[in-house]
């Protein structure tokens, strides 16, 4: 199983301001009742962005002129709430291949990775001044180095973080982990031996 | 070396070090529900991968089970196909299931440990990020996502950096009409919603002492809503005495060995903690939230706040949370009106939860106009409260008690706000739309208060509707 290394994110942009957006307004739970994560990308910050007759509302997600963006722009403590992973199967699937943020809730940054989405960390005024320039031209492309955690758009560069472990796992294809995991088989077996509790 | 409960919990689960730095952890105890695995029996399929260890594994159904009436096929056909899906699933790769005829289903985090599957000094993980409440046993235990869900089912291992410990000690003793629940939300409001990233908090000190096991799992529960991803308290005497007798719980010769381990796992007395924080019990008052996170929380007797008033930083968000509440600003949270009163989830549906507001409620009337629910947390919950007669008491009061499940907690069944209703809710989140309308307002409280908003038609100081002594005994 080989997976892609993702070293660089390229796209337009959109940012999506506030802090602690968690995630059941990524996606409200009514959309989990689902067995699968197809079409979720449908339902992505659906309360914010819809009536509930299904209109649109005032939203940068609505807006034209944003609708090819690849890259999500937000405050602090993104993601935070529930552990689901319907938020980041949505982001990714709405179209997003990467996030820049003040921060992350644990669960979620940990769910992106196995995602492949890279989630950036980078300074509030950076992250104010990015809008600042989508917001006059959206067609601007925001590079993601996520070799070097550097952030390129409208021919400024600055310094995020990735974390990491985040880095490598992206960068060297290893992000999906199970095959890694698996190979440890053995020794997974004389840990749980170990183990006196729940036994068969 | 002096080590922390965390630590030797975590080494002695480590299996290896994975090439991206973290450690292969080895989760001895696995819950599953309804929402986030079928994905992840999905992508096993895919792979053409077995469950490694499947008596590892145990599955219940509380998210989306209605808590009115329990016919199958459920109303709502996509609430069906999840439960089916479920069924399936544990049937194909040999997972035990407490499905509904059982006698034991209910919320994941209320049935663990009231099995008796959850113990001390073991690794638990759960697609649900509530899973921290498992902590109260001394047990570390995680919320995960649905790709690491499909990790554990194949390998029972997971890939994760190891957490720091930061010491949360709450000295002295708390008031009366003072709960778990207020302890809780005390603790995020001065730390924040993510002052715990990247820790586990360690819950210390003579409150936590005082504690009885399901007041500790309240506080658990909540480690998450700030931030941290783990939260335990050292194992004693009362995690021995409610774990004795229960299905899962070591038999014979086999407990006085299982205590005498357990009681090894405690934090040594002279470990180091990466951070160490001390609260005073006394300081601590019912407390409510106003705004649309968990640690936009004040006392019973403040104030809103204002943008105004508010630290610069904290103005947008202050501003967005008012402007949704649709609470004055300035003014005292008290005498607001509630539609809607909720007592369960898995923060707060357990027996003494229901016990406590029952001794209160007893005899009254909820106001009119307000809808009340008391949802318990499991089957067997709901077992000895009828066997108590407190299904009766709230009755007679004017509240609806009903079947087990998250209820109200998250709007993925038909218990949900309509409109931007208020509610006075046990449970852990009021993030907008949480309980199920998008306009829908959710104020955080202790069961009790929530008792008090139900008799009084709006937010109140439970220790005044009820008579409840304020002050500390000598």
């Amino acid at each position: 199983m080989s997976l892609a290394k993702i070293t660089e994110v390229k796209g337009q942009g959109v940012y999506v301001a506030g802090d602690e957006i968690d995630t059941d307004r990524i996606i409200p739970a009514r959309f989990m009742k689902c067995v699968t994560f197809d079409g979720l990308g449908e339902y992505l910050f659906y309360d914010v962005r819809k009536t509930e007759e299904g209109a649109d509302k005032e939203h940068p997600l609505n807006e034209e002129r944003f609708k090819n963006a690849s890259i999500l722009l937000s405050g602090a403590n993104f993601g935070c709430g529930s552990s689901r992973e319907h938020a980041p199967q949505a982001i990714y699937r709405y179209g997003f291949r990467g996030i820049i943020a003040e921060s992350y809730a644990e669960i979620f940054f940990g769910n992106c990775v196995n995602l492949g989405i890279p989630c950036f960390i980078a300074a509030k005024e950076d992250i104010a001044a990015i809008a600042a320039a989508v917001e006059a031209d959206p067609s601007i492309e925001i590079a993601l180095d996520v070799t070097n955690e550097q952030i390129t758009y409208g021919g400024k560069e600055i310094t995020a973080v990735v974390r990491d472990t985040a880095r490598f796992a992206l960068t060297e294809g290893k992000w999906d982990t199970i095959g890694e995991l698996k190979e440890a088989a053995d020794e997974i077996a004389k840990v749980a031996e170990a183990l006196v509790y729940v036994t068969k | 070396m002096a080590k922390s409960l965390f630590e030797k919990v975590w080494d002695a689960h480590t299996v290896r070090s994975m090439s991206n730095g973290q450690t292969q952890l080895l989760i001895g105890t696995h819950l599953i529900h309804e929402v986030t695995s079928p994905q992840a029996f999905g992508m096993l399929r895919d792979l053409g991968l077995k469950v490694a260890y499947p008596h590892r594994t145990f599955a219940t159904v509380d998210h989306i089970v209605p808590t009115d009436q329990r016919v199958e096929p459920f109303a709502d056909p996509l609430a069906d196909a999840m439960i089916q899906e479920l069924r399936k699933n544990c049937a194909e790769f040999d997972v035990t299931f407490f499905d509904l005829p059982t006698g034991k289903q209910g919320i994941v985090h209320v049935v663990g440990p009231e099995q008796g599957i959850t113990q001390p000094g073991s690794t638990i993980a759960c697609g649900d990020s509530h899973t921290s409440t498992h902590g109260a046993f001394g047990a570390i235990a995680f919320g995960i996502g649905t790709t690491q869900i499909r990790d554990l089912l194949a390998t029972q291992t997971m890939s994760m950096t190891k957490l720091k410990v930061r010491q949360v000690k709450v000295n002295g003793k708390l008031q009366p009409g003072v709960y778990a629940k207020d302890v809780a939300l005390h603790i995020i409001r001065k730390l924040g919603v993510n002052g715990g990233t990247g820790y586990a908090y360690e819950y210390a000190g003579q409150v936590f002492d005082d504690m009885t096991m399901e007041e500790r799992m309240t506080v658990c529960n909540m480690s998450i809503e700030g931030g941290a991803r783990a939260g335990y308290v050292n194992p004693d005497q009362k995690t021995f005495d409610y774990l004795e007798g229960r299905p899962y719980s070591p038999k014979g010769a086999e407990w006085d060995a299982a205590i005498e381990r357990w009681k090894s796992f405690a934090s040594d007395p002279d470990c180091e903690y990466d951070d160490v924080v001390e609260i005073d019990g006394a300081d601590i008052e019912p407390t409510v939230t106003w705004g649309i996170n968990p640690g936009q929380a004040i006392t019973i007797s403040e104030n809103v706040p204002t943008v105004e008033e508010s630290p610069e930083e904290e103005k947008a968000n202050v501003a967005e949370a008012l402007e949704y509440m649709k609470l004055p600003a300035g003014s005292p949270i008290k005498g607001t009106k509630v539609d809607v009163c909720f007592i369960g989830s898995c923060t707060n549906g357990r027996l003494s939860d229901f016990e406590e507001a029952a001794k209160y409620v007893k005899g009254l009337k909820v106001a009119p106009g307000v809808k009340a629910i008391v949802v318990p947390g499991s089957q067997v919950v709901d077992g000895i409260c009828k066997a108590k007669g407190l299904d009766k008491v709230f009755n007679d009061a004017g509240f609806e008690w009903r079947e087990a499940g998250c209820s109200m907690c998250l709007a993925m069944n038909p218990d949900k706000l309509i409109g931007d209703q208020l509610s006075a809710s046990s449970s852990n989140r009021n993030f907008k739309g949480r309980q199920g309308s998008p306009t829908g307002r959710t104020v955080l409280m202790s069961p009790v208060m929530v008792a008090a908003a139900a008799i009084k038609g709006e937010i109140s100081d439970s220790r005044e509707v009820f008579g409840i002594n304020q002050l500390v005994e000598a």
